[in-house]
């Protein structure tokens, strides 16, 4: 077995903690964990965009979304919706309980090409959480970039995932903060209709000198895109995260293929111009 | 590479010396199948042309095995399955074709699975002449340069013998009264003459070369609705592929009072329909036309990674198995044909 030894396990689960959960809104809640070994929760660092598996024994696995950002290393946010075996299981799972986590897989956004630029998050609904990660990671590391802005839409003021969080972030002056919700209900103070339609709130902006990141559900990209494309921002400076089946998260199990490439090794983070390039991303 | 002789004759009594260098598995019949297994006698391996059913990907990326016995202590890998092995008779292309799967596995991170598999066993290729249905003239893995710890080129009353790796260097110095260090001018005659006959044997072919390009072009034609319409969808194709290297995960329990089981990896088959479906429902490749252009880009155009080298090695396995005729020959044929499709 000496062959074997040699050679690092990348399938294998870590134990980790849950440090605390609590619903966000119906059918999704907020886990903050941290591996048990204090060396690796110090030491796990990421970048926004990517994602980590998350183990249940007897249940299964499957990839979440990073939620927290790097730039507070320690802790591993998700934001979950309950759809599943492993999400059923994963809900029933209390502060100080034991899961199993591997990563951090993907390649995450491209920050680099983001360094100096304005930036516009946008994003519909579930979507919010792999985009949480990359507007903290831009507010901790703020004189790093230009402007920013986070649009953000949801069906209902109900189902406004961190609702507080973002609406005290409106207090912020180095960030516009842009929130709608289809179906308002009589205390909506924020925008009304689907989130395309702040983007004639936006001001006038020098397009090459903007990276605009998009996340939600399939439905939404084409419309955003559009409005993008509009404000001239180059196809390859809109960048967006995919979602995919995936049994590996090391492009392995082949589940996540997209053409020719692996989702969980080439993605989940892809600009729009890769879209049209590789076909069947979108 | 060394090059060295052996007289037909030795060939059994050499390949069963090959027991000190690890656990002997070969093709052997199995209720009149021929299938890659150990072997437990010399005897029982069958060496020629025909190739197994299921290809030899099956003693590297196994059907079916624990990665992971689990309990309230959490997931302790389990390498059972890998053992010290000496894998005797492997064909040409599929010396290739575990060749391709090493793109897959090996590379970073490693599969520790695969890897291990890998390295702790020494493959004794074959030279075999074409049967019915052989396309590896067209694939250009009728020859193979490495990948091998020996091959074996048989010209019948004696081999030429290729050493590929140490290791098969010292197999053959472990019985080195077998081997002639001289090959003779009338030899390398004798070998080219095996190797021309060879290739007049092929009956068919097809344009592999220009696959990757008419992949591309063709993404949006009929013919994946066509092909598409015909499919069952039963997965055969991948389970026969050599370079089909897709795989499922499921945790089982242990039948007992304790939280305990194991993670087991089994083959999959992108023409399932659950394989691209995603939580809250949504497919990704909802229809059957959709599948078959993922796996036919991945045998036609580039396998891996981008740029990559097509998966398809040529075995005609596919030719063989699929029960609707879908297949390297016919998917080739309808995409560069001006004609109607499939009937």
């Amino acid at each position: 077995m000496t062959v074997v030894e040699a050679i690092a396990n990348p399938f294998q689960p870590e134990p980790a903690r849950v440090v605390r959960q609590y619903e966000l809104i119906k059918n999704h809640r907020f886990f903050q964990v941290r591996f048990r070994d204090v060396n690796r929760a110090m030491a796990f660092s990421y970048k926004p965009g990517q994602f980590v598996m998350v183990s249940l024994p007897g249940i299964g696995e499957a990839p979440f979304c990073i939620s927290s950002t790097p730039s507070r290393p320690g802790i591993i946010e998700m934001g979950i919706r309950k759809t599943g075996k492993l999400t059923d299981a994963l809900f029933k799972k209390k502060d100080n309980d034991q899961i199993y986590v591997r990563g951090p897989y993907g390649n995450g956004f491209n920050l680099d090409i983001m360094k100096g630029k304005d930036i516009i998050i946008v994003a519909g609904g579930l979507g919010v959480m792999p985009l949480r990660s990359v507007l903290y990671y831009v507010l901790d590391n703020r004189d790093d970039f230009g402007r920013l802005f986070f649009l953000y839409g949801a069906k209902t003021p109900d189902e406004i995932l961190f609702k507080s969080e973002f609406l005290q972030l409106k207090e912020r002056e180095d960030i516009d903060c842009l929130y709608t919700v289809d179906k308002p209900t009589p205390d909506w103070t924020e925008h009304e209709g689907v989130v395309t339609k702040m983007f004639s709130c936006l001001p006038k902006l020098d397009p090459l000198n903007v990276i605009a990141v998009v996340a939600g559900p399939p439905i939404m990209y084409k419309f955003v895109i559009k409005e993008l494309l509009e404000l001239k921002i180059p196809k390859n400076q809109i960048q967006m995260t995919l979602e995919r089946r995936m049994k590996c998260g090391v492009g392995k199990c082949g589940h996540c293929a997209l053409d020719h490439l692996y989702t969980c090794i080439q993605g989940p983070v892809f600009t729009y111009w890769d879209t049209l390039h590789f076909k069947e991303l979108i | 590479m060394r090059v060295m002789k052996m007289q037909a004759k030795f060939l059994e009594v050499f390949l069963e010396s090959l027991e000190n260098f690890g656990t002997l598995y070969g093709p052997q019949r199995k209720n009149g199948v021929l299938t890659w297994d150990r072997l437990d006698d010399i005897k029982q391996l069958v060496l020629g042309d025909e190739h197994t059913l299921i290809p030899v990907k099956k003693l590297f990326h196994p059907k079916k095995f624990s990665m992971f016995n689990f309990d309230e202590g959490g997931f302790q890998p389990d390498y059972s399955v890998i053992e010290k092995r000496v894998v005797i008779g492997v064909h040409p292309c599929e010396i290739h074709s575990l060749l391709r799967l090493d793109d897959i596995f090996l590379v970073a991170p490693t599969d520790p699975y695969y890897g291990g598999l890998r390295q702790s066993s020494a493959i004794i290729g074959f030279s075999c002449l074409p049967t019915e249905n052989c396309l590896c003239k067209s694939t250009g893995t009728d020859i193979v340069e490495e990948g091998f710890d020996l091959f074996f080129s048989n010209l019948e009353d004696f081999y030429l013998v290729w050493i590929g790796s140490s290791l098969g260097y010292d197999m053959i110095h472990n019985r080195e009264e077998f081997f002639e260090e001289n090959v003779t001018h009338d030899d390398i005659q004798k070998y080219l003459r095996w190797r021309a006959d060879r290739d007049k044997l092929y009956k068919k072919s097809f344009d592999f070369r220009n696959m990757p390009d008419l992949m591309e072009l063709s993404h949006a034609d009929e013919a994946w609705n066509d092909f598409g319409e015909i499919c069952i969808s039963c997965g055969q194709c991948s389970m026969v592929c050599p370079t089909c290297n897709c795989y499922n995960v499921t945790d089982v329990f242990d039948v007992s009072n304790t939280p305990s089981g194991r993670r087991e990896r089994m083959w999959d088959s992108c023409m399932f329909v659950d394989y691209s479906l995603v939580a809250g429902g949504h497919n990704f490749r909802g229809t059957r036309a959709d599948r078959l252009r993922l796996w036919y880009t991945h045998k036609l155009k580039a396998y891996g990674r981008e740029f990559g080298i097509p998966g398809c090695i040529g075995c005609g396995r596919c030719v063989e198995t699929c029960p609707v005729g879908i297949n390297v020959l016919t998917v080739s044929e309808a995409l560069i044909s001006p004609e109607v499709h499939i009937k």
